[in-house]
Protein backbone atom coordinates (compact mmCIF):
# COMPACT_ATOMS: atom_id res chain seq x y z
CA UNK A 1 0.00 0.00 0.00
CA UNK A 2 3.01 2.29 0.21
CA UNK A 3 2.51 3.33 -3.42
CA UNK A 4 -1.01 4.61 -2.79
CA UNK A 5 -1.58 8.25 -3.66
CA UNK A 6 -2.08 10.47 -0.63
CA UNK A 7 -4.05 13.40 0.65
CA UNK A 8 -1.38 15.81 1.84
CA UNK A 9 -3.30 19.01 2.48
CA UNK A 10 -6.74 20.04 3.70
CA UNK A 11 -8.31 23.47 4.00
CA UNK A 12 -11.68 24.92 4.96
CA UNK A 13 -13.35 28.27 5.34
CA UNK A 14 -15.73 29.06 8.15
CA UNK A 15 -19.23 27.71 7.65
CA UNK A 16 -22.25 29.94 8.16
CA UNK A 17 -25.81 30.86 7.33
CA UNK A 18 -26.61 34.48 8.23
CA UNK A 19 -25.14 36.88 7.27
CA UNK A 20 -23.43 34.83 4.59
CA UNK A 21 -19.81 34.48 3.58
CA UNK A 22 -19.61 38.01 2.16
CA UNK A 23 -17.58 36.83 -0.79
CA UNK A 24 -18.10 35.21 -4.16
CA UNK A 25 -18.30 31.45 -4.53
CA UNK A 26 -15.00 31.56 -6.37
CA UNK A 27 -13.30 33.59 -3.63
CA UNK A 28 -14.72 31.25 -1.01
CA UNK A 29 -13.29 28.22 -2.77
CA UNK A 30 -9.96 29.97 -3.31
CA UNK A 31 -9.73 30.60 0.45
CA UNK A 32 -10.15 26.89 1.13
CA UNK A 33 -7.78 26.02 -1.71
CA UNK A 34 -4.96 28.27 -0.46
CA UNK A 35 -5.44 26.86 3.05
CA UNK A 36 -5.12 23.30 1.71
CA UNK A 37 -2.04 24.14 -0.36
CA UNK A 38 -0.43 25.82 2.65
CA UNK A 39 -1.33 22.87 4.88
CA UNK A 40 0.55 20.62 2.44
CA UNK A 41 3.60 22.86 2.63
CA UNK A 42 3.28 23.61 -1.09
CA UNK A 43 2.98 26.77 -3.16
CA UNK A 44 0.17 27.31 -5.67
CA UNK A 45 2.74 27.34 -8.46
CA UNK A 46 3.26 23.57 -8.21
CA UNK A 47 -0.43 22.70 -8.43
CA UNK A 48 -0.66 21.15 -11.90
CA UNK A 49 -4.05 19.45 -11.62
CA UNK A 50 -7.42 20.93 -10.62
CA UNK A 51 -10.75 19.11 -10.33
CA UNK A 52 -13.56 21.63 -9.71
CA UNK A 53 -17.00 20.62 -8.44
CA UNK A 54 -19.65 20.46 -11.22
CA UNK A 55 -21.04 23.89 -12.15
CA UNK A 56 -19.12 25.74 -9.42
CA UNK A 57 -16.14 27.10 -11.28
CA UNK A 58 -13.69 26.24 -14.01
CA UNK A 59 -10.17 24.96 -13.57
CA UNK A 60 -8.98 27.92 -15.64
CA UNK A 61 -10.41 30.36 -13.09
CA UNK A 62 -8.78 28.59 -10.16
CA UNK A 63 -5.45 28.37 -11.95
CA UNK A 64 -5.42 32.02 -13.02
CA UNK A 65 -6.27 33.29 -9.54
CA UNK A 66 -3.88 31.02 -7.69
CA UNK A 67 -0.95 31.30 -10.10
CA UNK A 68 -0.91 27.69 -11.28
CA UNK A 69 1.13 28.32 -14.39
CA UNK A 70 1.82 24.65 -15.09
CA UNK A 71 -1.71 23.27 -15.20
CA UNK A 72 -1.74 19.92 -16.98
CA UNK A 73 -4.79 18.07 -15.69
CA UNK A 74 -8.26 19.63 -15.46
CA UNK A 75 -11.38 17.53 -15.11
CA UNK A 76 -14.78 17.52 -13.43
CA UNK A 77 -16.78 14.41 -12.55
CA UNK A 78 -20.43 15.18 -13.18
CA UNK A 79 -22.08 13.21 -10.41
CA UNK A 80 -23.33 16.02 -8.17
CA UNK A 81 -22.58 15.43 -4.49
CA UNK A 82 -20.70 12.25 -5.36
CA UNK A 83 -18.11 14.31 -7.24
CA UNK A 84 -15.59 15.17 -4.47
CA UNK A 85 -15.07 11.56 -3.40
CA UNK A 86 -15.14 10.41 -7.03
CA UNK A 87 -12.48 13.04 -7.72
CA UNK A 88 -10.25 11.52 -5.02
CA UNK A 89 -10.11 8.32 -7.06
CA UNK A 90 -9.53 10.23 -10.29
CA UNK A 91 -6.84 12.41 -8.75
CA UNK A 92 -5.08 9.36 -7.30
CA UNK A 93 -5.19 7.70 -10.71
CA UNK A 94 -3.88 10.87 -12.36
CA UNK A 95 -0.89 11.24 -10.07
CA UNK A 96 -0.05 7.55 -10.28
CA UNK A 97 -0.20 7.75 -14.09
CA UNK A 98 2.01 10.83 -14.16
CA UNK A 99 -0.73 13.05 -15.58
CA UNK A 100 -0.20 15.49 -12.73
CA UNK A 101 1.89 15.78 -9.58
CA UNK A 102 -0.23 17.87 -7.22
CA UNK A 103 -4.00 17.85 -7.76
CA UNK A 104 -6.27 20.37 -6.06
CA UNK A 105 -9.91 19.43 -5.31
CA UNK A 106 -11.95 22.51 -4.32
CA UNK A 107 -15.67 22.64 -3.51
CA UNK A 108 -17.82 25.28 -1.94
CA UNK A 109 -20.75 27.60 -2.44
CA UNK A 110 -22.94 30.26 -0.97
CA UNK A 111 -25.66 27.68 -0.36
CA UNK A 112 -27.42 30.01 2.07
CA UNK A 113 -26.79 33.58 1.01
CA UNK A 114 -26.60 32.87 -2.72
CA UNK A 115 -29.08 31.08 -4.94
CA UNK A 116 -30.84 28.61 -2.67
CA UNK A 117 -31.34 25.04 -3.77
CA UNK A 118 -35.03 25.37 -3.10
CA UNK A 119 -35.26 28.20 -5.62
CA UNK A 120 -33.01 26.99 -8.36
CA UNK A 121 -32.81 23.24 -8.79
CA UNK A 122 -36.08 22.78 -10.58
CA UNK A 123 -35.68 25.78 -12.87
CA UNK A 124 -32.66 24.72 -14.83
CA UNK A 125 -32.87 21.67 -17.09
CA UNK A 126 -29.15 21.87 -17.78
CA UNK A 127 -28.28 21.18 -14.16
CA UNK A 128 -31.25 19.14 -12.92
CA UNK A 129 -30.54 15.40 -12.67
CA UNK A 130 -32.24 13.60 -15.52
CA UNK A 131 -32.38 16.80 -17.58
CA UNK A 132 -35.31 16.73 -20.00
CA UNK A 133 -36.75 13.60 -18.35
CA UNK A 134 -37.27 15.51 -15.12
CA UNK A 135 -38.65 18.48 -17.01
CA UNK A 136 -41.11 16.43 -19.05
CA UNK A 137 -42.15 13.68 -16.62
CA UNK A 138 -41.50 14.92 -13.05
CA UNK A 139 -41.87 18.69 -12.86
CA UNK A 140 -45.43 18.84 -14.29
CA UNK A 141 -46.51 16.69 -11.34
CA UNK A 142 -44.74 18.78 -8.72
CA UNK A 143 -41.91 16.25 -8.24
CA UNK A 144 -39.33 19.01 -8.35
CA UNK A 145 -36.58 18.71 -5.74
CA UNK A 146 -34.18 16.29 -4.02
CA UNK A 147 -36.11 15.69 -0.76
CA UNK A 148 -39.14 14.71 -2.84
CA UNK A 149 -37.20 12.46 -5.22
CA UNK A 150 -35.43 10.61 -2.43
CA UNK A 151 -38.31 10.41 0.01
CA UNK A 152 -40.19 8.02 -2.30
CA UNK A 153 -37.28 5.62 -1.75
CA UNK A 154 -37.47 6.16 1.99
CA UNK A 155 -41.20 5.38 2.03
CA UNK A 156 -40.74 2.21 0.00
CA UNK A 157 -37.96 1.14 2.38
CA UNK A 158 -40.28 1.71 5.34
CA UNK A 159 -42.90 -0.45 3.62
CA UNK A 160 -40.58 -3.29 2.69
CA UNK A 161 -38.37 -3.39 5.78
CA UNK A 162 -40.28 -1.68 8.57
CA UNK A 163 -37.87 1.24 8.89
CA UNK A 164 -39.37 3.79 11.28
CA UNK A 165 -39.46 7.58 11.62
CA UNK A 166 -37.72 7.13 14.98
CA UNK A 167 -34.83 5.39 13.25
CA UNK A 168 -34.46 8.22 10.74
CA UNK A 169 -34.70 10.60 13.69
CA UNK A 170 -31.91 8.75 15.47
CA UNK A 171 -29.65 9.62 12.55
CA UNK A 172 -30.60 13.31 12.71
CA UNK A 173 -30.12 13.40 16.47
CA UNK A 174 -26.74 11.65 16.23
CA UNK A 175 -25.47 14.14 13.65
CA UNK A 176 -26.64 16.98 15.89
CA UNK A 177 -24.90 15.40 18.87
CA UNK A 178 -21.64 15.22 16.93
CA UNK A 179 -22.01 18.87 15.92
CA UNK A 180 -21.89 19.77 19.61
CA UNK A 181 -18.28 18.50 19.59
CA UNK A 182 -17.38 20.63 16.55
CA UNK A 183 -17.08 24.39 17.18
CA UNK A 184 -17.16 25.01 13.41
CA UNK A 185 -20.52 23.31 13.00
CA UNK A 186 -23.40 25.64 12.19
CA UNK A 187 -25.52 23.68 14.70
CA UNK A 188 -22.88 23.84 17.46
CA UNK A 189 -24.63 24.97 20.62
CA UNK A 190 -28.07 23.95 19.33
CA UNK A 191 -28.89 20.50 20.61
CA UNK A 192 -31.85 18.46 19.40
CA UNK A 193 -33.86 15.62 20.91
CA UNK A 194 -35.84 12.88 19.18
CA UNK A 195 -39.01 14.70 20.28
CA UNK A 196 -37.75 17.87 18.58
CA UNK A 197 -37.17 15.82 15.46
CA UNK A 198 -40.61 14.21 15.52
CA UNK A 199 -42.26 17.60 16.07
CA UNK A 200 -40.59 19.20 13.06
CA UNK A 201 -42.92 19.84 10.10
CA UNK A 202 -43.22 17.49 7.15
CA UNK A 203 -41.36 18.79 4.12
CA UNK A 204 -41.71 15.73 1.87
CA UNK A 205 -43.34 13.05 4.00
CA UNK A 206 -41.70 10.82 5.27
CA UNK A 207 -39.04 13.55 5.36
CA UNK A 208 -39.49 16.07 8.10
CA UNK A 209 -37.64 19.35 8.20
CA UNK A 210 -34.91 17.77 10.35
CA UNK A 211 -34.35 14.91 7.90
CA UNK A 212 -32.89 17.46 5.51
CA UNK A 213 -29.37 18.83 5.20
CA UNK A 214 -28.49 22.40 5.99
CA UNK A 215 -28.14 25.17 3.44
CA UNK A 216 -24.92 27.00 4.28
CA UNK A 217 -22.06 29.09 2.90
CA UNK A 218 -18.65 27.49 3.01
CA UNK A 219 -15.87 25.75 1.12
CA UNK A 220 -13.30 23.02 1.63
CA UNK A 221 -10.43 21.67 -0.44
CA UNK A 222 -7.84 18.92 -0.45
CA UNK A 223 -4.55 18.32 -2.26
CA UNK A 224 -3.62 14.87 -3.61
CA UNK A 225 -0.16 13.75 -4.63
CA UNK A 226 1.83 10.57 -5.19
CA UNK A 227 3.19 8.44 -2.35
CA UNK A 228 6.71 9.30 -3.40
CA UNK A 229 6.11 13.05 -3.36
CA UNK A 230 4.11 12.81 -0.12
CA UNK A 231 7.14 11.54 1.75
CA UNK A 232 8.87 14.91 1.25
CA UNK A 233 5.96 17.05 2.47
CA UNK A 234 5.16 18.63 5.78
CA UNK A 235 1.82 17.07 6.62
CA UNK A 236 1.29 13.47 7.68
CA UNK A 237 0.15 11.82 4.43
CA UNK A 238 -3.19 9.99 4.39
CA UNK A 239 -3.24 7.16 1.87
CA UNK A 240 -6.05 6.66 -0.62
CA UNK A 241 -6.14 2.86 -0.37
CA UNK A 242 -8.84 2.61 -3.02
CA UNK A 243 -11.71 4.45 -4.61
CA UNK A 244 -14.65 3.55 -6.80
CA UNK A 245 -17.71 5.09 -8.42
CA UNK A 246 -21.03 3.74 -9.58
CA UNK A 247 -24.37 4.76 -10.97
CA UNK A 248 -27.85 3.40 -10.42
CA UNK A 249 -29.68 1.90 -13.40
CA UNK A 250 -31.12 3.81 -15.01
CA UNK A 251 -29.27 6.79 -13.53
CA UNK A 252 -31.44 9.41 -15.23
CA UNK A 253 -34.85 8.14 -14.07
CA UNK A 254 -35.61 7.25 -10.50
CA UNK A 255 -38.96 5.42 -10.71
CA UNK A 256 -38.25 2.59 -13.17
CA UNK A 257 -35.50 0.72 -11.36
CA UNK A 258 -36.13 -3.01 -11.10
CA UNK A 259 -34.25 -2.97 -7.82
CA UNK A 260 -35.46 0.24 -6.19
CA UNK A 261 -32.60 0.41 -3.68
CA UNK A 262 -29.65 -0.43 -5.90
CA UNK A 263 -27.74 2.84 -6.23
CA UNK A 264 -24.26 3.80 -7.37
CA UNK A 265 -22.71 2.77 -4.09
CA UNK A 266 -24.09 -0.76 -4.52
CA UNK A 267 -21.63 -1.12 -7.39
CA UNK A 268 -18.80 1.02 -6.02
CA UNK A 269 -18.48 -0.28 -2.46
CA UNK A 270 -17.64 -3.94 -3.22
CA UNK A 271 -15.09 -2.74 -5.77
CA UNK A 272 -13.43 -0.34 -3.33
CA UNK A 273 -13.32 -2.84 -0.46
CA UNK A 274 -12.05 -5.53 -2.84
CA UNK A 275 -9.23 -3.34 -4.14
CA UNK A 276 -8.25 -2.32 -0.61
CA UNK A 277 -8.29 -5.94 0.52
CA UNK A 278 -10.43 -5.19 3.55
CA UNK A 279 -14.07 -5.42 4.52
CA UNK A 280 -16.53 -3.02 6.14
CA UNK A 281 -15.82 -4.51 9.56
CA UNK A 282 -12.18 -3.38 9.31
CA UNK A 283 -13.15 0.29 9.20
CA UNK A 284 -12.76 2.60 12.22
CA UNK A 285 -15.23 5.26 11.08
CA UNK A 286 -17.35 6.29 8.11
CA UNK A 287 -18.12 9.72 6.69
CA UNK A 288 -21.37 9.13 4.80
CA UNK A 289 -22.91 11.75 2.49
CA UNK A 290 -25.98 12.69 4.51
CA UNK A 291 -28.07 14.93 2.29
CA UNK A 292 -31.06 13.34 4.03
CA UNK A 293 -31.32 10.87 6.88
CA UNK A 294 -32.50 7.96 4.78
CA UNK A 295 -29.68 8.38 2.28
CA UNK A 296 -27.23 7.85 5.13
CA UNK A 297 -29.09 4.71 6.21
CA UNK A 298 -29.34 3.45 2.64
CA UNK A 299 -25.63 3.94 2.02
CA UNK A 300 -24.75 2.07 5.23
CA UNK A 301 -26.68 -0.85 3.76
CA UNK A 302 -25.38 -0.69 0.21
CA UNK A 303 -21.79 -0.17 1.39
CA UNK A 304 -22.12 -3.41 3.30
CA UNK A 305 -21.90 -2.13 6.88
CA UNK A 306 -25.16 -4.03 7.41
CA UNK A 307 -27.53 -6.01 5.23
CA UNK A 308 -30.20 -4.32 3.16
CA UNK A 309 -33.23 -3.74 5.34
CA UNK A 310 -31.22 -3.74 8.57
CA UNK A 311 -30.09 -0.11 8.40
CA UNK A 312 -32.84 1.11 10.71
CA UNK A 313 -31.76 -1.28 13.41
CA UNK A 314 -28.08 -0.60 12.72
CA UNK A 315 -28.28 3.10 13.54
CA UNK A 316 -29.90 2.45 16.93
CA UNK A 317 -28.24 1.99 20.29
CA UNK A 318 -25.41 4.44 19.72
CA UNK A 319 -23.71 2.28 17.10
CA UNK A 320 -23.02 5.25 14.77
CA UNK A 321 -22.08 7.65 17.57
CA UNK A 322 -18.57 8.60 18.54
CA UNK A 323 -17.51 5.76 20.84
CA UNK A 324 -19.85 3.33 19.08
CA UNK A 325 -19.00 0.44 16.79
CA UNK A 326 -18.95 2.63 13.66
CA UNK A 327 -18.78 6.38 14.33
CA UNK A 328 -20.44 8.17 11.39
CA UNK A 329 -19.88 11.83 10.48
CA UNK A 330 -18.06 12.94 13.60
CA UNK A 331 -18.18 16.54 12.33
CA UNK A 332 -21.98 16.59 12.23
CA UNK A 333 -22.30 16.05 8.49
CA UNK A 334 -24.45 17.90 6.00
CA UNK A 335 -27.28 17.61 8.52
CA UNK A 336 -25.63 19.52 11.36
CA UNK A 337 -22.17 20.82 10.44
CA UNK A 338 -22.62 22.46 7.03
CA UNK A 339 -23.39 21.52 3.43
CA UNK A 340 -19.99 21.66 1.80
CA UNK A 341 -20.98 19.34 -1.06
CA UNK A 342 -19.26 16.35 0.53
CA UNK A 343 -15.79 17.88 0.66
CA UNK A 344 -15.96 18.43 4.43
CA UNK A 345 -16.53 14.68 4.81
CA UNK A 346 -13.10 14.18 3.28
CA UNK A 347 -11.40 16.86 5.39
CA UNK A 348 -12.94 15.38 8.54
CA UNK A 349 -11.74 11.89 7.59
CA UNK A 350 -8.23 13.25 7.12
CA UNK A 351 -8.35 15.01 10.52
CA UNK A 352 -9.42 11.75 12.15
CA UNK A 353 -6.63 9.76 10.51
CA UNK A 354 -4.04 12.40 11.39
CA UNK A 355 -5.25 12.25 14.99
CA UNK A 356 -6.19 15.94 14.84
CA UNK A 357 -9.92 15.68 15.50
CA UNK A 358 -9.49 17.16 18.99
CA UNK A 359 -12.62 16.76 21.12
CA UNK A 360 -14.14 14.22 18.74
CA UNK A 361 -11.19 11.97 17.93
CA UNK A 362 -11.98 8.33 17.13
CA UNK A 363 -9.48 6.52 19.34
CA UNK A 364 -6.80 4.76 17.33
CA UNK A 365 -8.39 5.57 13.99
CA UNK A 366 -6.39 3.85 11.26
CA UNK A 367 -8.78 3.19 8.38
CA UNK A 368 -11.78 5.30 7.37
CA UNK A 369 -14.39 5.32 4.63
CA UNK A 370 -15.83 8.37 2.86
CA UNK A 371 -18.83 8.20 0.54
CA UNK A 372 -20.57 10.57 -1.84
CA UNK A 373 -24.14 10.61 -3.17
CA UNK A 374 -25.38 12.77 -6.00
CA UNK A 375 -28.13 13.35 -8.52
CA UNK A 376 -30.57 10.39 -8.62
CA UNK A 377 -28.27 8.10 -6.62
CA UNK A 378 -24.82 8.30 -8.17
CA UNK A 379 -22.30 6.95 -5.70
CA UNK A 380 -18.65 7.18 -4.81
CA UNK A 381 -16.45 5.78 -2.08
CA UNK A 382 -12.85 6.10 -0.97
CA UNK A 383 -11.04 4.06 1.65
CA UNK A 384 -8.39 6.06 3.45
CA UNK A 385 -5.59 4.93 5.73
CA UNK A 386 -3.15 6.77 7.94
CA UNK B 1 -59.76 30.22 -17.40
CA UNK B 2 -56.92 31.58 -15.28
CA UNK B 3 -53.45 31.15 -16.61
CA UNK B 4 -51.83 27.79 -15.86
CA UNK B 5 -48.51 28.46 -14.13
CA UNK B 6 -47.16 24.99 -13.29
CA UNK B 7 -44.30 23.55 -15.34
CA UNK B 8 -45.27 21.82 -18.58
CA UNK B 9 -43.48 19.18 -20.66
CA UNK B 10 -41.74 20.28 -23.84
CA UNK B 11 -43.48 18.58 -26.74
CA UNK B 12 -40.37 17.31 -28.49
CA UNK B 13 -39.54 13.93 -29.99
CA UNK B 14 -41.12 10.90 -28.36
CA UNK B 15 -42.44 13.09 -25.54
CA UNK B 16 -44.64 14.85 -28.07
CA UNK B 17 -46.17 11.50 -28.97
CA UNK B 18 -46.58 10.38 -25.34
CA UNK B 19 -48.54 13.49 -24.42
CA UNK B 20 -50.30 13.45 -27.78
CA UNK B 21 -51.86 10.11 -26.84
CA UNK B 22 -52.81 11.55 -23.44
CA UNK B 23 -54.65 14.36 -25.20
CA UNK B 24 -56.64 11.69 -27.05
CA UNK B 25 -57.50 10.09 -23.70
CA UNK B 26 -55.20 7.11 -24.07
CA UNK B 27 -52.07 6.06 -22.17
CA UNK B 28 -49.38 4.64 -24.42
CA UNK B 29 -45.88 3.43 -23.72
CA UNK B 30 -43.15 2.16 -25.97
CA UNK B 31 -43.10 -1.62 -26.41
CA UNK B 32 -40.19 -3.46 -28.00
CA UNK B 33 -41.24 -5.19 -31.20
CA UNK B 34 -38.58 -7.86 -30.77
CA UNK B 35 -38.84 -8.96 -27.14
CA UNK B 36 -42.12 -7.31 -26.10
CA UNK B 37 -40.65 -5.39 -23.17
CA UNK B 38 -42.59 -2.23 -22.23
CA UNK B 39 -40.64 0.85 -21.30
CA UNK B 40 -41.03 4.31 -19.81
CA UNK B 41 -39.65 6.99 -20.12
CA UNK B 42 -39.19 6.94 -23.91
CA UNK B 43 -35.86 5.54 -25.10
CA UNK B 44 -34.33 5.03 -28.52
CA UNK B 45 -33.71 1.30 -28.33
CA UNK B 46 -34.57 -1.63 -26.09
CA UNK B 47 -32.19 -1.86 -23.15
CA UNK B 48 -33.26 -5.50 -22.66
CA UNK B 49 -32.53 -6.92 -26.13
CA UNK B 50 -30.94 -4.09 -28.12
CA UNK B 51 -33.63 -3.92 -30.76
CA UNK B 52 -34.37 -0.57 -32.42
CA UNK B 53 -37.82 -1.73 -33.41
CA UNK B 54 -40.64 -0.58 -31.18
CA UNK B 55 -44.20 0.62 -31.28
CA UNK B 56 -46.47 2.77 -29.19
CA UNK B 57 -48.74 0.33 -27.40
CA UNK B 58 -51.85 1.19 -25.42
CA UNK B 59 -51.67 0.54 -21.71
CA UNK B 60 -54.66 -0.81 -19.83
CA UNK B 61 -54.24 2.28 -17.64
CA UNK B 62 -54.64 0.09 -14.58
CA UNK B 63 -52.01 -0.22 -11.92
CA UNK B 64 -51.27 0.26 -8.27
CA UNK B 65 -49.57 2.71 -5.97
CA UNK B 66 -45.88 1.80 -5.60
CA UNK B 67 -44.68 4.66 -3.38
CA UNK B 68 -45.23 8.37 -2.91
CA UNK B 69 -44.17 11.49 -1.05
CA UNK B 70 -46.38 14.17 0.46
CA UNK B 71 -45.11 17.65 -0.26
CA UNK B 72 -45.88 19.76 2.79
CA UNK B 73 -43.84 22.72 1.68
CA UNK B 74 -43.43 23.39 -2.03
CA UNK B 75 -39.90 23.67 -3.39
CA UNK B 76 -41.15 25.17 -6.63
CA UNK B 77 -43.12 28.43 -6.57
CA UNK B 78 -45.89 27.15 -8.85
CA UNK B 79 -46.90 24.45 -6.35
CA UNK B 80 -47.20 26.64 -3.26
CA UNK B 81 -50.98 26.72 -3.41
CA UNK B 82 -51.17 22.96 -4.00
CA UNK B 83 -49.75 21.77 -0.66
CA UNK B 84 -50.19 19.22 0.64
CA UNK B 85 -50.04 17.14 -2.54
CA UNK B 86 -48.61 13.72 -3.23
CA UNK B 87 -46.38 12.93 -6.22
CA UNK B 88 -47.00 9.19 -6.57
CA UNK B 89 -45.20 6.40 -8.38
CA UNK B 90 -47.77 4.18 -10.12
CA UNK B 91 -46.79 0.69 -11.23
CA UNK B 92 -48.89 -0.22 -14.25
CA UNK B 93 -50.03 -3.71 -15.18
CA UNK B 94 -47.54 -3.74 -18.04
CA UNK B 95 -44.69 -3.36 -15.54
CA UNK B 96 -43.63 0.20 -16.24
CA UNK B 97 -43.81 2.86 -13.54
CA UNK B 98 -45.03 6.40 -14.01
CA UNK B 99 -44.71 9.43 -11.73
CA UNK B 100 -48.16 10.96 -11.37
CA UNK B 101 -50.81 11.74 -8.79
CA UNK B 102 -53.99 10.07 -7.47
CA UNK B 103 -56.67 12.72 -7.72
CA UNK B 104 -59.48 11.43 -5.54
CA UNK B 105 -57.50 10.15 -2.56
CA UNK B 106 -56.21 12.43 0.19
CA UNK B 107 -52.46 12.10 0.71
CA UNK B 108 -52.91 10.62 4.19
CA UNK B 109 -55.22 7.92 2.78
CA UNK B 110 -52.79 6.58 0.17
CA UNK B 111 -51.59 3.01 0.58
CA UNK B 112 -48.97 0.99 -1.22
CA UNK B 113 -50.75 -1.50 -3.48
CA UNK B 114 -53.90 0.63 -3.80
CA UNK B 115 -55.46 -0.17 -7.20
CA UNK B 116 -55.79 2.85 -9.48
CA UNK B 117 -56.79 3.65 -13.04
CA UNK B 118 -55.67 6.41 -15.37
CA UNK B 119 -57.76 9.53 -15.95
CA UNK B 120 -56.80 12.51 -18.03
CA UNK B 121 -56.54 16.10 -16.94
CA UNK B 122 -56.40 18.73 -19.68
CA UNK B 123 -54.37 21.48 -18.03
CA UNK B 124 -53.96 23.67 -21.12
CA UNK B 125 -55.29 23.60 -24.67
CA UNK B 126 -52.16 21.70 -25.69
CA UNK B 127 -51.24 19.58 -22.70
CA UNK B 128 -53.14 16.78 -21.02
CA UNK B 129 -51.52 15.06 -18.05
CA UNK B 130 -52.15 11.43 -17.09
CA UNK B 131 -53.45 11.27 -13.53
CA UNK B 132 -55.08 8.43 -11.57
CA UNK B 133 -58.17 7.63 -9.53
CA UNK B 134 -58.84 4.86 -7.10
CA UNK B 135 -60.72 1.80 -8.31
CA UNK B 136 -62.16 -1.20 -6.46
CA UNK B 137 -59.74 -4.10 -6.02
CA UNK B 138 -60.19 -6.59 -8.83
Amino acid sequence: MSQAACIVGIGETDFCRKPGSGMSQLALQLRAATAAIQDAGLTPRVIDGIMPFPNLGRAEQFAANLGCENLRFAATIHTGGAAPVASLQAAATAVNAGMATHVLLPAGWNGYSGARVRQTVSQDVASIPGGAIARDYYLPFGFTAPPQWYSVMARRHMYEFGTTPEQLGTIAVTMRKHAQLNPKAVMHGRSMTLDDYLASPMLADPYRFFDCCLETDGAAAVVVTSAERARDLAAKPIQIMSGACGQPYPADEITNRKDFFRTGLSIAAPEAFGKAGIGPSDVDFAMIYDCFTFELLQQLEEAGFCKRGEGGHFVEGGRIELGGELPVNTHGGLLSEAHVLGMSHITEAVRQLRGEAEGRQVEGAEIGVVTGWGDFGDGSIAILRR
Amino acid sequence: MSEYTKPLPELEGHTKDFYGFCKQGELHFQRCSACGTWRHVPRELCAECGSWDWEWARSSGRGEVYTWTVVGRALHPAFQQSCPYAPTVIELEEGVRLLSEVLDVAPEALEIGMPVEVVFEAVTDEITLPKFKRVAAS
